[in-house]
């Protein structure tokens, strides 16, 4: 059921990390200000986009499980979600050892890009208990959506209170004017960014595989012991 | 801040990337680990079926 082109999927994952990479350290020049140490923004940057976009995807299948039923719905919302949290911590130790470097701290609790991840993402790691606090199958797959939705629509509307409010340290990357990035680093950029989209959609179609497999087996079971009863 | 010389920034740079590999081969193994659990369920179950099906055959030549 979610297996299908995973192949090809997985092969052009492998290819463009190794493509982002190679990009990263053979292709891009090193920034004129901060030097060697921006080469973290590669893979900080796209991975806190991709965090971000993969929870408001999860509170867009949530609405598509409470309008249609159907439960799978839910299943592709929860692993997209789990996801965005791995990411998310990735995105915070990365951003943290980039801090340490550039401005001598672990983290600056006046910037408000900063804080405004750390509440999104607190605010998802809320998701865990409250999910799996609910016995009832049905009830735990609706409340989790309830909380996706909610929580997919704060990500938008941070996201627009963060870009109006005045920087303090940390520097915009999608402006309106289109950043100011040269040529060649924004072409790593790109390819940074798709490598890790095309990362978080084979690990999410991996996981899915895998809880499928895992949920069919279960039944397969049950069905097969009431026969043996029988 | 001034930029840090190229030893000095290469060790954050180099942790960055490890964090982030580490955290997807972690993910990986995980996922690897189940897959592993439901392949050895899967030959378990197949196991069983099959000592189920032959049970019915067994006891019907016993019976002649």
């Amino acid at each position: 059921m979610y297996s299908k082109g995973f192949k090809p999927l997985a092969v052009a994952t492998v290819l463009s990390v190794l493509a982002a990479f190679a990009l990263v350290f053979f292709y891009a020049p090193n920034d004129a200000d901060q030097g060697f140490i921006q080469k973290i923004f590669y893979v900080h940057v796209p991975m806190a986009i991709v965090a971000l976009c993969g929870f408001v995807a999860g509170g867009i299948m949530a609405i598509k499980h409470l309008r249609t039923g159907d439960r799978s719905w839910d299943m592709r919302s929860y692993v997209a979600i789990h996801l965005s949290i791995i990411l998310g911590t990735a995105v915070l130790v990365t951003g943290a050892i980039w801090a340490k470097a550039s401005w001598g701290h672990w983290w600056v609790w006046d910037e408000p890009v900063l804080v405004s991840f750390l509440i999104v993402f607190l605010l998802y790691c809320v998701y865990y208990p409250l999910r799996f606090s609910i016995e009832d199958p049905e009830r735990q797959a609706r409340y989790s959506s309830v909380f996706a939705i909610a929580a997919g629509a704060f990500v938008p509307i941070n996201f627009t209170a963060v870009r109006l409010a005045e920087s303090v340290t940390h520097p915009r990357v999608l402006s309106q004017t289109g950043g100011s990035l040269p040529g060649d680093m924004r072409l790593t950029f790109l390819v940074s960014i798709l490598a890790m989209t095309l990362l978080f959609v084979t690990l999410w179609k991996l996981e899915l595989t895998s809880k499928h497999a895992s949920m069919q087996l279960k039944r397969l079971r049950t069905r097969l012991e009431l026969r043996a009863e029988a | 801040m001034p930029a840090l010389p190229l030893d000095e920034a290469g060790k954050y740079v180099a942790g960055a990337y490890l964090v982030f590999l580490t955290l997807i081969f972690i993910y990986v193994a995980i996922i690897g680990a189940k897959i592993a659990r439901i392949e050895r369920e899967v030959s378990e179950l197949l196991e069983l079926e099959e000592q189920a099906s032959e049970r019915p055959t067994e006891v019907a030549a016993h019976d002649t």
